[in-house]
């Protein structure tokens, strides 16, 4: 499972490096969804990816009995989840209001700024 | 209440937030609790420095949870020294905004995002833990896209497609780092990890997470070469808003590389600190000498920020203690001087009506108090004594020439050299030469709310260079707490912790 996780979070790695480097606006807010997507899903394979391993102290033990999965990154990716999700509905409308202004998705037009 | 004092930096302004919220009806009242609110922030700010520095080390475990299950807070002098300035750059910047931000922008959230972004960034400079470090940079960022996006004009947009795609890019550098480390090292919390890693876990792929934190740090500190993003966005929005990034946002960036590096990553210091001294040199280079090529007056100053960050990465890849003392002192200079020197660039615009140095001139002329007022942050930022640059530059000049570091520190002297002529070049310009046209406000008087800042950065940068002695004082202490990361790592796990 965490071999296939792997070569997933390979393929989101490439196809969104791929998509940031386009020159639409459109593609950089799906690429930069990617990455995002990517980095949520390799910290949760740093948790260790296991079936029926909860980390939950069985009744009467003193501690957790191996092999259990780690509850810590999993809270991680939750707040990243979150927060990205914030992020990427604030990109949303910044692209939309960047095209109004502009009149253009081509991100090589966006130069005006830069002299 | 002393417990209290490291979270309050954090409280305050999100409190202040929330009030701002609550008075959307009452644009007076709003006005009002947003200064308010950084005038608060500026006395627990100077509260909690005055504890640590006579303390060393404030630390709260919230919530009660011991380190390193909870979440730390963990004020060392550093970051009270850091917590202080974002104090007075709020208080300048939110007095400033009363007379420059116009109602639009104040009815749509101005001032509480103003305080969210101080609240982020009092929390990155306090937390000592590094997702939580994490979660304050996203919290300083969305205020920060907001407040870069709000108006809506072209050339904001254009700046924060390119602001926000560079920072999301870099806070997912971040996000990876710190789930690979904690996958390496079990523990988030910096102390620990500081712990963790010197018992030497995995040295080659922590110097490699180190890299990766190198270039999410980096991007967000605008070294060489992931600066691009700053000058193509800071000149677009207010000046009020530019001046809080460029007093602000870069230098939570250089914290963060600071705390990485003396803290956490000293498994092959050899190799990291030549790395960063390098990314110091062409920093302070490629930032000075895309200053020179500018002709618009807070594109300047923009490219000098990239030139000054070179500086304060300067002092850590040196790495001794009186280095880092000067990145202490740096810090406190060019945070006041920057965001002096873009409200400056404000009371500019009011008066010629524009930024654009062809078309402006003759304030001299008019307005001589004005111009000494360009003056002081002028000099100081380029080094001219007594004022605070000179000393900053003294100190980091004299630690690269005690670590023998003959190269570089020519460099940084040659670049200073440089600084004086782009600020020579603003001063001609918008200054001293004849106006191709009169301003739109020539006989008026410039408003309190815009003039009071000024003279008030103004002066301190003047007392911190007169009174450099005691300023430099604190600077040292702090330097020899950074060089000093077991003292940290007892103070937040307790003692012994540190073997």
């Amino acid at each position: 499972m965490t071999a296939l996780l792997a070569v997933v979070i390979g393929i989101l790695y490439g196809a969104g490096l791929y998509l940031v480097m386009r020159r639409s606006i459109v593609k950089l807010v799906l690429g930069l969804g990617l990455l995002t997507h990517a980095a949520n899903l390799l910290i949760f394979t740093m948790g260790r990816v296991s079936r029926d391993g909860a980390p939950i102290v069985p009744p009467g033990a003193a501690e957790l009995t191996a092999p259990y999965s780690d509850p810590v990154p999993q809270a991680l990716v939750l707040t990243a989840i979150v927060i990205s999700f914030g992020v990427q509905a604030f990109l949303l409308v910044l692209v939309k209001l960047a095209h109004r202004a502009t009149g253009t998705d081509d991100l090589d037009a966006l130069r005006s700024t830069d002299q | 209440m002393t417990r209290a004092l490291p979270v309050l930096p954090v409280l305050v302004p999100l409190a202040t937030a929330i009030a701002c919220l609550a008075l959307h009806a009452f644009p007076r009242a709003r006005r009002a609790a947003s200064v308010g609110g950084a005038v608060l922030l500026l006395l627990a700010a100077a509260a909690l420095l005055r504890h640590v520095d006579a303390a060393e080390f404030a630390v709260l475990q919230v919530g009660a949870w011991p380190a390193p299950f909870g979440i730390s807070l963990v004020a060392d002098r550093f970051a009270a020294i850091l917590v202080l300035l974002t104090g007075v750059t709020g208080l300048a910047v939110a007095v400033y905004s009363l007379g420059s931000i116009d109602g639009v922008r104040e009815a749509h959230g101005y001032h509480t995002l103003f305080h969210v972004l101080l609240a982020g960034v009092c929390m990155a400079f306090l937390t000592g833990d590094l997702f939580n470090l994490y979660v304050a940079f996203e919290v300083m960022l969305m205020a920060s896209f907001v407040l870069l996006a709000l108006g809506g004009e072209r050339a904001q947009l254009e700046g924060a497609v390119k602001y926000v795609t560079l920072n999301l890019l870099s806070s997912g550098f971040f996000l990876v780092a710190v789930g690979t480390l904690y996958g390496v090292a079990g523990t988030l919390n910096m102390a620990d990890l500081a712990r963790t890693l010197e018992s030497g876990v995995a040295p080659g792929l922590s110097t490699t997470l180190a890299c990766l934190l190198l270039v999410a740090f980096g991007i967000k500190a605008a070294v060489f070469p992931l600066f691009f993003w700053l000058p193509a966005s800071y000149h677009t929005p207010p000046v009020a808003v530019s001046a809080v990034f460029a007093g602000l946002l870069t230098k939570v960036g250089v914290y963060a590389l600071v705390r990485a590096f003396t803290l956490i990553f000293r498994a092959e210091p050899e190799f990291t600190d030549a790395l960063i001294l390098g990314i110091a040199v062409f920093t302070m280079v490629t930032g000075v000498l895309g200053a020179a090529a500018q002709f618009e007056f807070r594109r300047v100053l923009s490219f000098h920020i990239v030139s000054q960050i070179g500086y304060m990465v300067l002092g850590l890849g040196l790495a001794t203690p009186l280095a880092l003392a000067g990145t202490v002192f740096y810090l406190m200079h060019h945070i006041v001087v920057k965001t002096n020197l873009f409200l400056v660039a404000g009371l500019v615009k009011w008066l010629g009506g524009t930024l654009a140095l062809e078309s402006l001139g003759g304030i001299y002329k008019r307005r001589p108090a004005l111009a000494l007022l360009f003056l002081v942050p002028a000099f100081s930022l380029a080094g001219i004594p007594p004022l605070s640059g000179f000393w900053g530059k003294l100190v980091l000049v004299k630690a690269g020439l005690d670590a023998g570091q003959y190269l570089v520190t020519a460099i940084a002297l040659a670049v200073s050299l440089l600084t004086l002529y782009s600020m020579t070049k603003l001063w001609n310009e918008a200054f001293w030469k004849e106006p191709p046209a009169p301003g739109p406000r020539e006989d008026q008087p410039l408003p309190w709310t815009l003039l009071g800042p000024v003279v008030a950065l103004a002066a301190i940068t003047v007392a911190v260079g007169l009174a450099a002695g005691p300023v430099f004082d604190l600077a040292s202490r702090a330097g020899a707490q950074l060089s000093d990361p077991a003292r940290y790592v007892e103070a937040v796990l307790g003692p012994g912790a540190a073997r």
